[in-house]
């Protein structure tokens, strides 16, 4: 297998600004991510880190450099690279299961009816959802919500899978058991998974490398840390691990000593 | 029996009482204007002011003199028809454009001008014209009701696509929607609730229109009818008119409700 999986090559993101000089939002990145790999992003708000996940998911064009996926130009948005996304996004009229099925069948067509309902009831399953799944969004749990939103991107069967902030918008606790149910499903099947988010913790907990970005404008990727801790990880045990306490402070003294942000 | 029903039941009737009052008032001054007495018996039949036995509009709505001469009932037909008609041309039309002027910014800037400037011209100013162009008088009230209809659907449907979130977007695009399927399975469910609030809308705005429409053109229709009686003296008749529209326009909007709520996501599961 090749370590080369997905490559970002010089990349820059521009915005134009009507009467003035282009903003300059990201510049120069240079990563490669492995097969089967947790990444995560960490950096100060407005940084640019959903600019640079949104250019890997395609929903939004680079201006310079090139992102590749298996030595294959990435160019617009596809289901090879599944999103999940911060406000979770399901769409209110379909239930729980519907959900799931909508994105399945358009991904894999060739499924037959039963192939179809035996893989999306997986996917509910996989997320523990086997209760709500004929509910509608409205009728479940923002935990609920990000758990099916997590359910439809890897029920397509992506290569890799980007979540935006997946469990910003949620309290420490439901957090916290989203974060379980990731890793188990990790634990189980495999996923090039890459993952923003702003809490140290969660950085350390889910990854095995952090990719701390500086801040913008010109922002780029300031330091990459390699989390070698043991897995299943269990959180409790973890908090007295010299290796995650390293990480911890990794992390804290790039955010805070050397690119600290006075404005916030 | 809760206090919140009594008072819906009863507070209405005394103001039922009132106009009565107010009715019989205006009677006693204008001269010839029919008492609510009159108007009962000249809907549902029995003995007039002047001694002689009706037959009440209402209590014989189904007969068929000749061409010229049918009971109520089928003046209302009439106009239901034609209001439907136009309503349903209006829809098949209006949709489409709508779910275009929503989703491409070129068709927006194209049309947008002429809709605004259309929306507000009465549709009975289009009157003479369709009069004109089709020398019928049944094509002339359906297309009036078709140019009445239209704007509210139009002008809805487009609001409805462009309230369809980024997100959704976003989503059928990771999954390589096609436009058409992105119309059908994100941008007309976000649509729906918006489109029959403009139908809602049109029907209430069509049902206006048929009434003075008839008017104008004349033949059948409960417009008609109203101006008829007018012309033959029968002023009771015009308040009947007047309160079996109000009627019929009432129960038109309540089934619209209904069947806007039916198709209405945000209704069934508070999503
Ligand atoms: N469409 C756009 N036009 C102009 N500037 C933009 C646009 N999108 C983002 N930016 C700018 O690019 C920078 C990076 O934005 P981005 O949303 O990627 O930050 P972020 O790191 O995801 O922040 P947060 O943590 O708050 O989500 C910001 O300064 C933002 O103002
Ligand atoms: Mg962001």
């Amino acid at each position: 297998m090749s370590e080369k999986f997905l490559s970002l090559q010089n990349i820059e993101k521009r915005f134009p600004i009507p009467g003035k000089e282009d903003y300059i939002a990201v510049t120069d990145v240079n990563l490669e991510i492995k097969k089967n790999e947790i990444i995560s992003i960490i950096g100060h708000s407005g940084c640019g880190k959903s600019t640079l996940l949104n250019m890997i998911s395609g929903l939004d064009a680079q201006t310079e450099g090139a992102i590749l996926l298996e030595n294959k130009h990435v160019q617009g948005p596809g289901p090879e690279r599944a999103v999940v996304f911060q406000n979770h996004s399901l769409l209110p009229w379909l239930s729980v299961y519907q959900n799931i099925e909508m994105a399945v069948k358009k991904v894999m067509p060739e499924l037959s009816a039963f192939e179809l309902r035996e893989r999306v009831e997986k996917f509910v399953s996989m997320v523990n959802l086997d209760h709500a799944k004929d509910k509608l969004p409205g009728e479940i749990s923002g935990g609920m919500k990000q758990r099916v939103g997590i359910a439809r991107a890897l029920s397509i069967q992506p290569k890799v899978l980007l979540m935006d902030e997946p469990f910003g918008a949620l309290d420490s606790l439901t957090r916290a058991n989203l974060q379980e149910h990731l890793m188990r499903i990790q634990q189980n099947v495999k996923n090039t998974v890459i993952v923003i988010t702003h809490d140290i913790d969660e950085a350390v907990l889910l990854s095995d490398r952090v990719i701390m970005m500086t801040n913008g404008p010109e922002a780029t990727i300031g330091e990459i840390l390699e989390v070698n801790l043991e897995r299943p990880r269990n959180r409790v045990e973890l908090q007295h691990d010299p290796e995650y306490i390293r990480c911890r402070e990794a992390i804290l003294s790039f955010l805070y000593e050397k690119f600290a942000k006075d404005d916030e | 029996m809760n206090t919140e029903l009594v008072k819906k039941i009863v507070l209405p009737f005394l103001v039922f009482l009132f106009i009565i009052q107010i009715w019989s008032g205006i009677a006693n001054v204008v001269e010839d204007f029919p008492t609510p007495t009159d108007t009962y018996v000249a809907a549902f039949g029995g003995v007039n002011a002047d001694g002689d036995e009706m037959v009440g509009v209402l209590s014989d709505p189904f007969y068929v003199n000749n061409q010229d001469d049918k009971g109520i009932f089928w003046q209302i037909v009439a106009s239901l028809e034609r209001v439907f008609a136009g309503f349903v041309l209006a829809i098949l039309v209006g949709v489409p454009v709508g779910l275009f002027v929503g989703m491409s910014k070129t068709a927006q800037y194209a049309l947008n001008p002429f809709i605004q400037i259309f929306k507000p011209v009465s549709p009975l100013a289009w009157l003479p014209l369709l009069l004109f162009i089709f020398q019928d008088i049944n094509l002339t009230a359906i297309s009036t009701i078709f140019i009445t209809s239209i704007w509210p659907i139009i002008i809805n449907t487009a609001l409805g696509v462009k309230s369809v979130s980024e997100d959704y977007m976003n989503v059928a695009k990771v999954l390589r929607f096609s436009p058409l399927e992105k119309i059908i399975q994100i941008i007309l469910p976000v649509s729906v609730p918006y489109i029959f609030t403009g139908m809602r809308l049109s029907l209430g705005i069509a049902w206006l229109v048929i009434v003075a429409a008839e008017m104008l053109t004349g033949g059948i229709g409960i417009g008609f009818w109203i101006w008829d009686e007018y012309n033959n003296l029968n002023y009771h008749n015009i308040i009947i008119g007047i309160i079996v529209v109000g009627l019929i326009g009432f129960f038109l909007d309540i089934i619209m409700g209904k069947i806007a709520d039916y198709f209405d996501y945000t209704k069934k599961g508070r999503a």
